[in-house]
């Protein structure tokens, strides 16, 4: 029963980690630059869910002010997370730019194969 | 918890697919999820955003650098023994991290004693504004917002640089 318990205090933690380790995977392994960024914007929404899940409070409701409730979860880690995602999606457009202008210079978005090219035609 | 679950089955398609397409349209859907788990967290201008912005635009620019580029990837050419020892150790560590923190939901942790209450008892009176969340991103941390905004116009004159004359760029090598 101590264990059950356990598992559902830390479920959002553990889904976290998961998703977090599951983006490094695909950034490190896979040669592909568009996965490589689906990748790196799995592991930033994983930092999202690290936010938000300690600013929870059970029974409480979002932090809008109302004189119908007294328990708010903390608006703090909110905030953050807004700003994280919207710097998050211009990096994404950023990063989408450059594939698009490496796949212009050498005709492919594989790391493998651009790297052949490089040693070829150097 | 099944959203949570549900996400991490989505995670799962998205390492094994390869047909970028598809991946795409997989990382949408985990977009429109991940909004709905942080509806669940209270979270909902949050929600809101991520659900404009991760399902919305982001799926639209994969999507056209999908059009520019090719839609297949390529079978890698190195077996992932490695990058998957390097996951699993992080992971270890992080799992082992998780047992010091506090369990979910609870109200008497670190994170809520200390700046987050000042916020929710003084903001009516400071700003007016009952959404708190609004009230310090805008009031509170305005100036910081301003910088936000600032990172935002360069990633988006940068992605003007890099993309401003391609199509010339395209008929000077084809004359070469």
């Amino acid at each position: 029963m101590e264990l059950f318990e356990n598992i559902i205090a830390h479920y959002n933690h553990w889904v976290t980690i998961f998703l977090m380790v599951a983006g490094l995977y695909i950034v490190v392994a896979r040669g592909n630059m568009v996965k490589k960024l689906v990748g790196l914007s799995l592991f930033q929404t994983s930092v999202y869910l690290l936010y938000l899940t300690p600013g929870k409070i059970l029974g409480g409701t979002p932090p809008i002010l109302d004189p119908n409730f007294a328990v708010y979860s903390n608006p703090l880690p909110h905030v953050l997370m807004l700003t994280a995602i919207v710097v998050g999606v211009a990096t994404l457009a950023l990063g989408l730019a450059l594939v698009v202008r490496i796949n212009e210079a050498y005709g492919t978005i594989e790391e493998d194969e651009i790297f052949a090219d490089g040693e070829g035609g150097e | 918890m099944v959203l949570l679950t549900l996400l991490a089955a989505i995670t799962i398609g998205v390492v094994r697919a390869r047909n970028l397409f598809a991946v795409v349209v997989l990382s949408s859907i985990y977009s429109f999820l991940m909004a709905s788990v942080m509806i669940v967290l209270d979270a909902v201008d949050v929600a809101m955003t991520e659900a404009s912005v991760g399902a919305g635009i982001s799926t639209v620019l994969m999507l056209g650098v999908l059009y520019l580029t090719k839609v297949e990837e390529a079978v890698p050419a190195h077996t992932p023994v490695l990058p998957l020892i390097v996951a699993v150790v992080v992971a270890a560590a992080l799992l082992y991290g998780t047992f010091d923190l506090p369990p979910f939901g609870i109200a008497d942790t670190a994170v809520h004693s200390h700046v987050g209450p000042y916020y929710l008892s003084n903001s009516i009176e400071q700003t007016l504004v009952p959404n708190v969340v609004t009230s310090v991103l805008a009031s509170y941390r305005g100036i910081d917002t301003l910088g936000e905004t600032t990172v935002i116009f360069t990633a988006g004159i940068a992605v003007l640089l890099l993309l401003r004359g391609r199509r010339r760029d395209h008929s000077d090598s084809d004359e070469a």
